[in-house]
């Protein structure tokens, strides 16, 4: 057997099969036309640069992969030393980025492994990543030849922060709206099946390049790509990381830190009236089931991965395809589709917010360890509603004054310890109040 | 200094002498924390507000700081943070029982994992891996003023330091060959590894304006009024050097001697195997000087080390991790006895010890009338140090307010003399530790400067 192209074991109710029925639930999705046995996909990176890998994450049960940029020949030229974290205290890597240019293969390696690796795993789902130069012919070249790998869809990188806007691809097109619309049009008229447009978080508003790929014909958006970003200096050589001999660059920024970030620009989209169903396929610092399950709500209908399983290998799929499947038992959602989109309703405009809501902190005496964070952080930068006492045995006791408390949530933040300090919304006898209808506000619209 | 054991044979003649194994046992106790372990165990700080590990520290060391400067791997930060606020902050880290103090007080003991901060080995860490181009600390102008201190043990020291620092001349005058005091002589050897003692000292010295002057003894060859009458103040950081006795027939005895003792010639000792060892020996106390001696003892290769104590072991002044540590050495404890006679052979030397069973009558420690024995061939006393009598004998120093037998001092450290201060284990009675000892000092040194600067402006 050719260990880079084995065939795919099955057995049923392996852990690690491509079942889309987890623990009783169907975690399988079709989006935007593809479909996969679970909505954990590979993004397009060092991950799925080749068969060896792809067949691996499809091995440890992964549902789709978005196989790494491919371009016009002569495959891209990479630099040695090419990532770098952005460590927590403990070493953990908070954030990473990476200077790798897209696929610096050959086409026609990339297209053969293509080929026979959807041949061999015909349930998963199989994205091709393109980028080629901002002219129709470039596109109607790569095109069919895309099409003949029988891959089920293509994503647009028109997002790559690094190398490629030099050489006027990546995000020197996701960031001009007027590209992005023309690119996605040719790729509709030259190829047959789902284009999905790479959105590059560098930009102001990510609606923009939304609707601009919805005007060109799209079929979803995927969001987002790198951000740019420089996350360490080496103080004594007076460099950034990664380092090149003497030199360094700007890289894109990936992994748990953007996450939020990558949240808020999902419900951007998938909240504006523009662009309504516009299928989403999140991107951005997931790493467990929760994460996941948090992009879900906000609007994708898939997820893609790549920073959690380049710090940790494939095997995570495992644990979030079990974790999310079990959180959906457990809140009786019997499809990805069931929860999609549920939290959009609740998630508005600052003006809209009910002005007379008041929640204000309490702290549990039983749980608390004295440590006195809250304290401080309130007293020195917030709003000055903890009270440091003591107690008669010398112990301290910290309390909320209620009257000063404006519900910030600081001190439940910096707390320690789990449920110590809770917000407890408080019953004001005021009726709902937007800021929009207020009478403070000398821009209010009448209710 | 150990003759009373020369008829014992040494380490060298007993059991299986091994000459690395015995220098292992005597290696450090808790070895230091890696850089990584340090790395991970800052981090578990929550770097309380008015953190109670301060407040429980006896040296007011800013403990969430240096930890959170540890944790931004700014070590040399980290080490002056702690020596500002003690200057013998290294052997604090290897001695303090910080299980009682410190680490006691730490919230995370509260916390659902119960288990504290590890401050001591952090302090450690910070001050073993400090490298500073020259001593941290600078000397203000000069005062001109010049001030004898007397011994060169952890209160000493660091009065001294804390005098050079405010711009003072100082001059310390050492009864013993070495400075340290008990880390030089007296802290069990497995805490006090790699000649530390001696290193601590030289790196305080560093700051200048401090000369010692040795073999200088108050009341043989130094007294109190002519260091009253040369130096413009005088600082007492006297040890107790004097151990107490049983009070029984045979005291004298070839084979019984003061735990101190045999501990200063253990740690003094260029060859561990040369040490004389009791096969069977007994110690009496309950202290960390008891425990210190029983685990030394055992650690040398005695087979049967039995720690003897009148009352129960809730009652004993050496912490739970200490007499664990004894515990884990395979020293025997015995409670509730007390010292009844002690036993000879046809020689006259030590054959073992009678022991009388006691009771706790209504508070009252009472003997049973009960008694058993039991057979060795040393007996090491620990039943608590005082005065050198001829220290305190002379006119001036007999003048001195005593707390008890210690040197009664006011808030600021002041005896009943003007210009002497004193503090340390000769003061009032207290825990007697060496942290306390260098906070003694350094207030001290604050005292003194304060009243040297009254009396200038009033002049």
């Amino acid at each position: 057997m050719n260990t880079t192209f084995s065939t795919p074991l099955s057995f049923p109710g392996k852990k690690n099969s491509g079942d889309s029925v987890v623990n009783g639930v169907d975690l399988s999705v079709n989006f935007a036309g593809i479909k996969a046995p679970n909505p954990f996909w590979l993004a397009s990176a060092p991950p799925t640069d080749k068969a060896y890998n792809v067949v691996r994450a499809y091995e440890a049960g992964w549902g789709g992969v978005v196989w790494k940029t491919l371009g016009e020949e002569p495959p891209a030229v990479n630099v040695s030393s090419r990532y770098s974290a952005h460590y927590g205290k403990n070493r953990e890597v908070i954030g990473f980025n990476n200077i790798e240019l897209i696929t610096d293969r050959s086409l026609a390696i990339n297209l053969k492994e293509i080929t026979q690796v959807k041949k061999d795993w015909p349930d998963r789902a199989l994205i091709v990543s393109i980028m080629v130069p901002c002219n129709e012919e470039a596109w109607a070249y790569i095109l069919p030849l895309v099409e003949a790998t029988g891959a089920d869809g293509i994503e647009l990188n028109l997002g790559c922060p690094h190398g490629m806007p030099e050489r006027g691809m990546g995000a020197a097109v996701g960031q001009n709206p007027d590209l992005i619309e023309k690119v996605t049009y040719w790729c509709k008229k030259h190829y047959s099946k789902p284009v999905i447009v790479k959105l590059t978080p560098n930009i102001t508003d990510i609606r923009v390049g939304a609707q601009a790929a919805l005007r060109g014909g799209a079929d979803a958006v995927s969001l987002i790509n790198t951000i740019n970003s420089i996350t360490s200096i080496d103080l004594d050589n007076m460099v950034a990381k990664p380092t090149v001999g003497h030199q360094s660059t700007h890289g894109g920024y990936c992994g748990s830190a953007v996450k939020p970030i990558a949240m808020n620009m999902v419900a951007e989209i998938a909240r504006d009236p523009a662009t309504p169903t516009l299928p989403i396929s999140g991107i951005g610092g997931i790493s467990t089931w929760r994460d996941a399950a948090e992009f879900i709500a906000l609007g994708s209908g898939s997820v893609q991965v790549c920073t959690a399983a380049m710090l940790n290998g494939f095997r995570i799929v495992e644990e979030m395809k079990d974790g999310l499947s079990r959180w959906m038992a457990e809140k009786g959602y019997a499809s990805i589709e069931a929860f999609s989109r549920k939290a959009i309703p609740q998630t508005t405009d600052w003006k809209y917010l009910d002005i007379n809501f008041k929640t204000i902190a309490k702290i549990d005496q039983d749980l608390c360890i004295e440590c006195g964070r809250c304290y401080i952080a309130c007293e020195d930068t917030s709003h000055q509603s903890i009270a440091k006492l003591t107690e008669q045995d010398g112990a301290r006791r910290y309390e909320v004054i209620e009257e000063e408390c404006v519900g910030c949530n600081l001190c439940q933040i910096t707390c320690p310890v789990e449920n110590c300090i809770t917000m407890v919304p408080q019953e004001t006898g005021k009726p709902f109040l937007a800021w929009d209808n207020d009478p403070r506000n000398p821009f209010r619209v009448a209710s | 200094m150990t003759s009373q054991l020369n008829h014992l044979p040494s380490a060298k003649e007993v059991g299986t002498y091994d000459p690395q194994t015995l220098e292992s046992n005597f290696s450090d106790l808790h070895p230091p924390l890696t850089q990584r372990q340090a790395m991970i165990e800052s981090q578990r700080c929550l770097y309380c507000f008015d953190a109670p590990c301060v407040e429980a520290c006896p040296s007011d060391i800013d403990i969430p700081s240096f930890i959170r400067q540890i944790s931004e791997n700014n070590i040399n930060g980290a080490a002056q943070t702690i020596l500002e606020a003690n200057i013998l902050g290294g052997s604090c880290a290897r001695v303090c029982p910080t299980e009682i103090l410190c680490e006691r007080s730490c919230v995370r003991n509260h916390d659902a994992e119960c288990q504290p901060v590890l401050i001591g080995l952090l302090q450690r860490h910070a001050t073993d891996n400090m490298q500073f181009d020259s001593h941290p600390f600078k000397r203000a102008a000069s005062t001109g003023r010049h001030i004898a201190v007397v011994g060169a043990g952890p209160a000493g020291l660091s009065c001294a330091h804390r005098l050079a620092m405010l711009g003072h001349q100082v001059t310390i005058f050492e009864a013993e060959q070495k400075p340290g005091g008990l880390n030089e002589y007296g802290i069990a050897r497995y805490k006090m590894t790699d000649d530390f003692a001696r290193k601590e000292v030289e790196f305080l010295l560093e700051i200048g304006g401090i000369d010692i002057q040795y073999a200088q003894r108050l009341g043989d060859n130094l007294t109190l009024d002519t260091l009253r009458h040369r130096y413009d103040s005088v600082f007492l950081g006297l040890g107790l050097g004097a151990s107490r006795a049983l009070g029984l027939t045979g005291e004298d005895a070839p084979g019984l001697m003061p735990a101190v003792d045999y501990i200063k010639t253990l740690r003094q000792a260029d060859d561990l195997g040369s040490l004389a060892v009791a096969k069977r020996c007994i110690v009496i106390g309950a202290g960390n000087t008891a425990i210190d001696m029983a685990t030394q003892m055992a650690r040398l290769g005695a087979s049967e080390v039995t720690l003897v104590y009148r009352r129960g072991v809730e009652a004993m002044s050496a912490t739970d991790h200490e007499q664990e540590i004894a515990k884990a050495n395979g020293v025997r404890m015995v409670t509730w006895a007390q010292p009844d006679d002690i036993l000879l052979d046809a020689q006259g030397r030590v054959a073992g010890m009678r022991f009388a069973k006691t009771a706790d009558q209504a508070g009252r420690l009472t003997t049973t009338g009960e008694t058993f024995e039991i057979t060795a061939d040393a007996i090491f006393t620990a039943i608590g140090q005082g005065f050198e009598n001829a220290s305190l004998s002379d006119a001036t120093a007999a003048e001195l307010a005593r707390d008890g037998e210690r040197i009664h001092v006011d808030e600021m450290f002041q005896t009943s003399l003007p210009n002497v201060y004193a503090g340390g284990d000769c003061v009032k009675p207290g825990q007697d530790l060496t942290v306390q000892a260098v906070q003694h000092g350094k207030l001290a040194a604050h005292a003194i400067h304060q009243a040297l600067a009254a009396k200038q402006e009033a002049a």
